[in-house]
């Protein structure tokens, strides 16, 4: 059976997803109020693992409580933490408790995180995890013995449509589209000219693109990006747009620049959907979705 | 192809020599003479400062010409009584050196005073970069001579990351992406459909630890 993502993204609607960023610490809270918040009203909820290599409460954790909540989850796998038996099991556990999607990542450095000294494991990458996938549906895992009780999922993967040199990010993502990803999400996308330059290449592929909305809280935060966050661009109008926001008004202005750009992409049918990161500041989603003119559409389900 | 060592920290030497009192020095006149980690100069100023701050006394000390070949066994039988008259030996030459040293003396503490950091090439005079992992598994004929395995931080096959900026790794933007200089020599040689092809997980079993091969 398709997961209710999957229908999405097959149905021809505008696809909305978003994420949850899981607690260092027991504290769920903040993690359950997010996923209360937000469950009903996107078509998939990322959970991120470990995000920027800082320990945090599992992914596949994050994505049971959705579960449990009636949510649709999308599990966030990183190469960087486990070899490739710790990740086999990790989808057949995710398989029986109706985790249905995953999005394979490389993941970042041990380095960039919080806990330096630690061994990356990278023992798969991103193509690979998504061949691991597919061959277990094949009801084998990747040493070659049968499974009791296969899985199915729907893979999908991420593309940086900003880098430069883009070929070889290209090149990747073809790699991808052919271990079987059925969606990409990007990373942020500010400059719809590059966005559109990028779907009239991926429009080739029978792959569902859901483009990368991260948040902007201020005119720093965008410079901040644009200096060191590989693959993003900021433009300078919108740097501008934010610097001119009266004090404390920034976040209202990245708010709607977010619900305006989205509203674009849907209006002028640029890509299959969004994924909304607020990185921290997951409360105003539902705010960036009513100024998109989403908020009355609700889950497929 | 060299071993590149670091000297250790003084503090950790220090630790490592105590309750050792008498001290052999092996210094190495190949790689560790190259890194000035090992060499006739350095084995003197550490001999100065064992016996200055650190009120050792040194028994002897020799600059083995390479010390991981068997010319060492001879060297270290020349100097048999020095070293007969030490508690330990010190070794400035990579681990395969303080392995000779062990094989022969294997009564007697060999103490490594340098860190074995990678086995690389001198790129310019004084810089130096790990070329090889010894993987088993020599893929440098599809990546145009550059090794995805020890160039790119995370080891990967199937092309670069997210995290690459402008041909610069995310790890570090002094560094190169392996995967833009890949991808950038393999255009040039046009051959980019070796970038497309899809490597499944990679062994690493190839030998597996403790590694050790028989040639018939």
């Amino acid at each position: 059976m398709a997961s209710r993502f999957k229908e999405a993204l097959d149905s021809g609607k505008f696809v909305v997803t978003s994420e949850i960023g899981p607690p260092k610490g027991t504290n769920l809270e903040k993690m359950l109020h997010h996923i209360d918040l937000l469950k009903d009203k996107v078509d998939g909820l990322n959970v991120t693992d470990h995000q920027s290599s800082a320990m945090r409460f599992p992914s596949i954790g994050g994505c049971l409580a959705i579960k449990e909540k009636d949510g649709e989850p999308i599990l966030q796998m990183t190469c960087r933490d486990r070899n490739r038996l710790a990740l086999e099991a990790e989808l057949l556990l995710a398989y029986t408790r109706g985790i249905r999607n995953v999005l394979c990542l490389t993941g970042d450095a041990v380095v960039v995180g919080d806990h330096k000294e630690a061994k990356g494991v990278f023992d798969l990458d991103s193509t690979q995890l998504l061949w691991t996938i597919r061959q277990m549906e094949l009801g084998k895992d990747i040493g070659g013995n049968d499974l009791d009780g296969g899985v199915e999922f729907c893979a999908g993967a991420i593309v940086t449509p900003e880098q430069r040199p883009i070929e070889p990010q290209l090149m990747k993502f073809e790699k991808k589209v052919e271990q079987g990803a059925e969606f990409f999400q990007t990373q942020a996308i500010y400059d719809l000219d590059n966005l559109s330059k990028f779907m009239d290449y991926a429009r080739r592929f029978p792959v569902k693109i859901l483009a990368g909305i991260v948040l902007l809280s201020s005119a720093r935060m965008a410079k901040y990006m644009n200096e060191n966050v590989p693959g993003i661009f900021v433009p300078q109008d919108l740097i501008d747009e934010l610097s001119k926001a009266p004090k404390g008004e920034a976040v209202n202005k990245g708010i709607e620049i977010a619900g305006r750009t989205i509203a674009i992409l849907k209006k002028e049918s640029l890509c299959d959907g969004v994924h909304i990161m607020a990185i921290g500041r997951e409360e105003v989603v539902p705010q960036i979705l009513e100024v998109a003119g989403l908020s009355a559409e609700t889950m497929t389900h | 192809m060299k071993s590149i060592t670091r000297k250790k920290p003084l503090e950790e030497l220090e630790r490592e020599l105590s309750g050792l009192d008498r001290i052999f020095i092996v210094g190495c006149g190949t790689c560790a003479t190259m890194t000035k980690t090992g060499g006739r100069e350095e084995v003197l100023d550490m001999k100065d400062h064992l016996q200055g701050q650190q009120d050792k006394v040194v028994t002897g000390w020799v600059v083995i010409p390479t010390a991981c070949d068997d010319m060492t066994e001879a060297v270290l039988k020349e100097n048999g009584k020095a070293i007969q008259a030490a508690e330990c030996i010190l070794v400035m030459a990579c681990a395969l050196g303080v392995h000779r040293a062990v094989e022969y003396y294997p009564q007697k503490p060999v103490i490594p005073a340098l860190d074995t950091l990678f086995i690389g090439v001198e790129d310019s005079p004084g810089s130096f970069s790990e070329v090889c992992g010894q993987c088993g598994q020599c893929v440098l004929g599809e990546t145009a001579g550059i090794c995805p395995i020890v160039s790119c931080h995370k080891g990967l096959l199937n092309g670069p990351c997210g995290g690459t900026k402008d041909g610069k790794c995310e790890v570090d933007p002094d560094k190169d992406c392996a995967w833009t200089l890949i991808y950038e020599r393999l255009k040039g040689q046009g051959r980019l459909d070796l970038m497309r092809k899809f490597h499944p997980p990679k062994n690493y079993q190839v030998v597996p630890r403790p590694k050790g091969i028989k040639i018939a």
